[in-house]
């Protein structure tokens, strides 16, 4: 199957219900969207799906075929959200922070001028260290609201 | 200057050529650390330990002194700072390095860390100290080997320079990552005197920067970590990617202490990408070529177990043991005599005095580290190699030599970042010893170890379950005369380091009670030691994650039968200038106790002093009538004495409060059968970013000669703050965790 990462065409001889997650991990060797829960309710392996946030872990590699998929790496390092990421000093362990920003990025896609609501709604992703509140001020920097 | 020198200076002043494994490092520090490095100049010396003066006049044992910290400067005065301690999150490899920049007083963009070898470490008899990340020591017990690191360094250079320049070395300023001579106009860079001042004699007597002087300790620095945190960059143990790598997933048995009989590898053998099924002493693994493949033939394998007899253990068992510790208690303190105060108070009855009884109860916790368990190692003969998220590399390494059998020195560990920590990844090296297991049965070939989150959450080294039985006397006047508190639990210290117990008592676990700050005429406090089939280990903040919740909540259902204040009645039971009562009444302040609040709105406080800090916490919540908690705000004042980085203090302030109101409304580990009930979030959930407070983070160091340490001291007073909170808006007073046993939820 072809996958298209981050602008990319890649031919995987792969099972069609391997989870995008593990293709993009193992297969493709992009590591920085994360492994947490296996069952979609943590999101460390968001990544976007043309554009809309999706839990990798639980998304089929066939389903993926022939739309646009988006990870961490593909969004360049020197996005608003990156650097109101480093300015605001988000990351703890970090370990969730690949998903947050996939999650934060379809969020501010869709709405450039989120309320505290909105944010509340559309984070959903799971962090141990306790980001949250930095999370929160970085998406409303990145906005600048 | 592109050939690489190696010179050591040793306490006595000594300087001799590196051996052959120090020579073998610089090779390894110079690849890791990129071409930048290669061929840089190393600045090494040892500084000596405490007892330095007897060792260097000691001929025979001057050249074997242990070095306490690391510096290098490169020609073009970039500052290299080794850093033992791991970084998960807490920000110890930025706040370390400023420590020593302090002093150097180099030019804080010139410097950079890497993160110590432990194989350096052991090569050089133990020169990093420990690599042990626990505890919230990595600041504290490191900061005086690492402020004198950066004087020493700094002393060397100007020795360098006076040499060169044939004047007193008196008449030369450090600053900015130069020595000047102002009488004559000279400068020299730190880079171009590195060479000289590794010859130079180590200086004797170091003499460091009243705090009054810092430039960088205690400001809001931003951490190295960070950027590559944001881009995906950052490298995982679960990141780890050699050339052909296997991924292993496992199987343990279900039940503690059980082991594998037998299974029927033929189902999977012939699975795409499955090359091997080994067995364990205690789990069933499948190698393959893809982690979701093995994880996916380890679903279709059937394994029988021998739960040895473990399979019987359930709640009811463990609250009957609970029960028998507090009964076998044994006395960890005894001030005056609480029985008979007991006894008399309740002849008096009617006098006005009051006596109170209660019991508390905390349940098993999860560390729940996102990441989960994992560790890549590759066996090669008597030699392996590991990459492994540790909290402590030396521990790591002693565990990768045990399970091959063979010496300390054949085992190389590598350092990934952690995705968290929490205690989970340092005693206990669980996933090392099953990755050299399972490494050793593929030989030459690396393979990625990788827990499924279900693994993880049911073969943990959970925070311990605890009983509390609690007796007080108030006498007629409203005083607070007398306190019993007698506590089971299990011991960490008897799995981890059972010297550590005292005749069979573990103060540790009774940590908040023996060493209770408040002024009291009889006091009894006893443990009792409980031993049941559940592995625990230390989970942020140890027993101080459960037993404030039971001291500082019972205290108030004290003033409660007082009628006093809890602030008020706190602070009559504190020594006037003690450092608990100055934290408490910076939280009150800042928190607005007892100041007007919104209609419906209800705080509750707490104060707590462990690992070497001083914290107290205000909440302020409200409660609808479905029993759901809005918590609006949480105030935590800390006094650590020092903060080395002000903004890793108060993100880690802010990662208290949600680990604690997690824990408070949502976590529960329940057993059942000899297994965890939980398996996965749906059972185990995680609070939210909507779910969120106003968070007022609080520093209010006293300074003084001791450091308090961050990662762990501010969740103490959070747990009993939310429940006095609670207990103020509804009457209701919660007494075990989680609250939803009493029918709370988190808004």
């Amino acid at each position: 199957m072809q996958l298209k990462i981050n602008g990319k065409a890649i031919d995987l001889a792969i099972e069609t219900d391997m989870p995008l997650l593990w293709a993009i991990r193992d297969e493709v060797g992009l590591t920085g969207t994360k492994f947490g829960c296996g069952v979609a309710l943590c999101g460390a392996c968001t990544v976007l799906l043309d554009g809309e946030p999706v839990r990798s872990c639980s998304v089929p590699s066939g389903a993926a075929v022939g739309r646009k998929i988006t990870t961490i790496e593909g969004l360049g390092g020197k996005s608003a959200l990156q650097k109101a990421w480093i300015a605001k000093q988000v990351p703890q362990c970090g370990y969730c922070q690949s998903g947050m920003l996939m999650a934060a990025t379809a969020l501010l896609a869709r709405k450039p001028q989120p309320s505290d609501a909105d944010i509340d709604a559309a984070i959903t992703n799971l962090c141990r260290c306790g980001t949250y509140p930095r999370i929160k001020a970085a998406i409303k920097a990145a906005a600048r609201i | 200057m592109t050939r690489t020198q190696t010179l050591d200076l040793n306490g006595s002043g000594e300087a001799a050529l590196g051996s052959p494994s120090r020579r073998r490092f610089l090779r390894q520090t110079s690849a890791t650390a990129g071409a930048a490095w290669a061929g840089a100049f190393s600045l090494g010396f040892y500084l000596p330990p405490a007892a330095a003066d007897k060792l260097a006049t000691d001929g025979p044992r001057a050249g074997a002194l242990d070095i306490n910290a690391w510096i290098r400067i490169t020609p073009d005065n970039q500052v290299i700072c080794e850093v033992a301690r791991a970084e998960m999150g807490q920000g110890t490899s930025t706040s370390l390095p400023m420590l020593l920049a302090e002093e150097l007083e180099c030019r804080w963009e010139d410097v950079r860390m890497e993160f110590a070898s432990v194989n350096e470490h052991l090569a050089r008899n133990k020169v990093y100290v420990t690599f042990a990340t626990g505890g919230s020591r990595g600041t504290r017990d490191s900061q005086l080997v690492m402020r004198k690191a950066g004087a020493a360094a700094r002393e060397m250079l100007k020795a360098a320079a006076a040499e060169r320049w044939g004047v007193a070395a008196s008449e030369l300023r450090a600053k900015l990552g130069k020595v000047s001579h102002p009488a004559t106009k000279r400068t020299a860079t730190y880079g171009e005197l590195a060479q000289a001042a590794a010859l130079q004699k180590a200086p004797a007597d170091i003499v460091l920067k009243p705090a009054g002087q810092w430039t960088l300790i205690g400001k809001p620095l931003p951490r190295f970590d960070i950027p590559a945190k944001s881009d995906g960059s950052a490298i995982y143990g679960i990141d780890v990617r050699l050339p052909g790598m296997v991924y292993a997933a496992l199987l343990q048995c279900p039940v503690f202490g059980g082991t594998p009989v037998s299974f029927d590898t033929a189902a999977v053998l012939n699975r795409r990408g499955v090359k091997k099924v080994i067995a364990g002493p205690d789990f069933v693994a499948v190698v393959a070529d893809n982690w979701w493949r093995a994880q996916q033939a380890l679903k279709s394998l059937k394994v029988v177990w021998d739960y040895q007899g473990g399979e019987k253990l359930n709640d009811a068992a463990v609250q009957k043991i609970l029960e028998a510790g507090i009964v076998d208690a044994k006395v960890l303190r005894a001030d005056g005599n609480f029985d008979a105060a007991w006894t008399a108070a309740q002849a008096a009855a009617t006098t006005g005095v009051k006596v109170i009884e209660a019991d508390y109860f905390t349940p098993y916790l999860n560390h729940f580290t996102l990441e989960p368990q994992n560790c890549t190692a590759r066996v090669n003969g008597d030699h392996a190699e590991v990459w492994a998220p540790t909290q402590n590399a030396e521990a790591t390494q002693a565990e990768a030599a045990k399970t091959l059998g063979v010496p300390l020195q054949n085992i190389t560990v590598h350092r990934p970042y952690l995705g968290g920590g929490f205690g989970r990844r340092g005693a206990s090296q669980d996933y090392v010893r099953q990755a050299l297991q399972i490494a050793k049965e593929v030989p030459g070939v690396p393979v990625k170890l990788l827990w499924s989150r279900e693994e993880d959450m049911q073969h943990d080294f959970y925070r311990p379950v605890a009983l509390y039985r609690q007796r007080a006397v108030v006498d007629g006047s409203g005083k607070l005369t007398a306190w019993q508190a007698h506590i089971a639990s299990q011991s960490i210290l008897e799995r981890v380091r059972p010297a550590s117990l005292k005749d069979g008592r573990d103060f540790q676990a009774a940590e908040a009670f023996h060493d209770m700050p408040y002024e009291v005429a009889h006091v009894d406090v006893r443990h009792g030691i409980c031993r049941i089939n559940v592995p625990v280990g230390f989970w942020r903040s140890v027993y101080h994650s459960q037993n404030p919740f039971a001291r500082e909540c019972f205290l108030d259902e004290v003033f409660k039968a007082a009628g006093k204040d809890p602030l008020l009645g706190r602070t009559e039971l504190l020594a006037p200038n003690s450092r608990d009562r100055k934290v408490l009444e910076a939280a009150a302040q800042a928190g607005n106790w007892n100041g007007k609040l919104a209609k419906g709105r209800f705080q509750g406080l707490a104060v707590q002093d462990a690992y070497g800090s001083f914290a107290a916490c205000v909440v302020e919540l409200s409660v609808n009538d479905q029993k759901a908690v809005t918590v609006h705000a949480v105030t935590v004042a800390v006094d650590p004495g020092h903060v080395a980085n002000l903004d890793s203090a108060r993100a880690q302030i802010e990662g208290n409060v949600i680990y604690a109101l997690c824990t408070m409304f949502l976590s529960e580990i329940n057993i059942q059968d000899g297994r965890v009930v939980q398996s996965n979030l749906q059972d185990y959930p995680l609070m939210q970013l909507r779910q969120t407070p106003r968070i007022n983070a609080v520093l209010v160091p006293t300074g003084g000669d001791a450091w308090g340490g961050m990662g762990e001291p501010p969740y103490a007073p959070i747990t009993p703050a939310l429940a006095n909170a609670l207990a103020a808006a509804t009457g209701v007073r919660v007494r075990r965790t989680p609250f939803s046993h009493d029918g709370f939820t988190l808004a």
